[in-house]
């Protein structure tokens, strides 16, 4: 196994506050790895740093050899790093079909002249995201509502149809934002089905922010742990868990 | 033991289609610290708001020295004896020391207003001297004790505050929670959700641990303190993702081989 994302003494302040003071840690290819640590610990700014929806203000952060850092974020999804949000991003009032054909890539009918001059290359494209959205909807559970509005799905099945939207983007690396915050307990499991089942099969690389410690403990090979800022350790859910440390920032300390 | 000053029966509060407390008991003494801690979405400051009435339970109880107070409002609270710090936006920053503890004894008569107010500063010798001061150029430590000054001021026996600690130094932390014991010793209760679990419990006569909206654990603070289920709680490891449901059957290939 190898790096697959390197991020090196990541800092991003937001006036006098660092929100992110110095982080280093590295998501090794193939795993998912979780990113943990209690509130305020700068996790979701540095996943938004990844992301590229937040400059750092310094640091490296290196995707499969090349410096992604201060890239926009549709720039970095490009390279294949793509994020799913807390609150599942849905278009409500479009179909969950239509909501996955959305997320296909470098279309050729997205511009005029690729309607006119190629229209065969247009609905070919067309053929194959339309494939891929049924394969993917397949995998994630949500075939029979292909033609619903999203609106009419649960939250929970938001969250496996943001899944599925993401994957659409054929991504190497996804980061996972609280994928079973508002999700029925019932889903939570095949929600970490599907997401286990996506990583054995097709290879995907996996960061995952979650403040639902016993999904990140049963599903990651690696866990990074953040306080104030910093990375506290890392390492397995075993090591991370018999951590005091650890234990100290979430529980707090007596003095 | 003395009678219950505060005592909830299975509360349920939330927002929208989400339950967030689903059913907590909880009871406060006289002269009582009570402390109520559990992981992040465990429903603490929702059941606080669901007592004080900021927030309309959807089922359960709240009784206030022995009268039945469910969903009463909060102003009306405040009147019978029972005041809440909010964890932010809990001074008036524009406004001195002085002003903001009349803003709070604003419920009181006209003629006790003033007394209240001195009674409360020789509590907090700390805020005399500085009382012509907006409470905005105050250090957060310092605030926070303008926040829990404003809301002695009227005359509460039950005080609910709201992550005390949140957002300050380690040493305003030390003058915060020595000014909750010396609160206590006046005969108020207090009863507050932590999210530094440790030093919450190391205070609390009673503890309670929440988790996904219920009663976890309850006991004497310091008991809660050494207990590992508390820990594992927070961390995780009880052996399903499934926990707050009946369901708990485990996905396959849950232990992913490295």
């Amino acid at each position: 196994m190898s790096a697959l994302l390197e991020v090196e003494d990541v800092v991003r302040t937001f006036g006098a506050v660092r929100a992110v003071d110095g982080a280093t840690f590295a998501v090794e290819e193939h795993s998912i790895t979780g990113l943990i640590g209690p509130n305020g610990a700068g996790k979701s700014t540095l996943f938004a740093t990844i992301a590229g929806s937040l400059k750092p203000t310094s640091g490296r952060i290196v995707f499969a050899g090349t410096r992604i850092d201060g890239r926009p974020a549709h720039r970095v999804a490009r390279a294949g790093v793509v994020r799913t949000y807390q609150a599942a991003r849905v278009l409500t009032r479009m179909s969950v079909l239509e909501n996955l054909l959305l997320a296909t890539r470098a279309h050729p009918g997205e511009q005029l002249t690729g309607v006119l001059f190629r229209p065969r290359a247009a609905r070919a494209h067309e053929q194959r995201g339309l494939e891929r959205a049924q394969e993917l909807l397949a995998l994630v559970g949500l075939e029979s509502y292909i033609h619903e509005y999203a609106g009419t799905l649960s939250g929970g099945q938001r969250k496996l149809l943001d899944l599925a939207r993401v994957l659409m983007v054929e991504p190497t690396l996804v980061l996972l934002d609280e994928p079973m915050a508002g999700v029925a307990p019932t889903l939570r499991v095949q929600l970490l089905e599907h997401i286990l089942a996506v990583r054995r099969d097709r290879g995907l690389t996996f960061l995952i922010v979650e403040h639902d410690l016993d999904f990140v403990m049963q599903a990651a090979d690696r866990v990074v742990v953040m306080n104030q800022g910093r990375v506290l350790t890392a390492g397995t859910p075993d090591e991370v868990r018999a951590n005091d440390q650890v234990v100290d920032a979430y529980l707090g300390t007596t003095r | 033991m003395s009678a219950p000053l505060l005592e909830v029966a299975s509360l349920e509060a939330g927002y929208d289609d989400a339950l967030i407390v689903r059913g907590v008991d909880l009871v406060a003494s006289a002269d009582q610290i009570v402390a109520i801690v559990g992981p992040n979405g465990a429903g603490k400051s929702t059941l606080l708001k669901a007592v004080y009435g900021m927030l309309r339970p959807r089922g359960g109880s709240v009784r206030f020295e022995g009268e039945d107070v469910t969903g009463e409002r909060s102003d009306k609270l405040t009147r019978r004896g029972m005041n809440f710090v909010p964890q932010v936006e809990n001074v008036f920053p524009t406004l001195t020391i002085a002003e903001n503890l009349h803003v709070g004894a604003l419920v009181l008569p006209r003629g006790e207003r003033q007394r209240e107010i001195d009674r409360v500063l020789d509590v907090f010798p700390l805020l005399v001297d500085r009382r012509r001061q907006r409470a905005g150029s105050l250090s957060g430590g310092e605030r926070k004790l303008v926040a829990l000054a404003r809301a002695l001021v009227t005359r509460p026996r039950l005080l609910l505050l709201d992550e005390p600690s949140a957002g300050l130094s380690p040493i305003a932390i030390d003058l915060v929670f020595d000014k909750l014991v010396e609160i206590r010793s006046l005969g108020i209760a207090i009863v507050m959700v932590e999210q530094n679990a440790r030093r919450a419990l190391a205070l609390a006569d009673t503890g309670y641990v929440l988790d996904t909206g219920k009663n976890a654990y309850t006991g004497p603070g310091r008991q809660l303190l050494d207990d590992p289920r508390v820990v594992e709680l927070y961390l995780g490891g009880s052996g399903t993702i499934a926990s707050s449901s009946n369901s708990t059957s485990t996905p396959s290939g849950m232990n992913p081989a490295t």
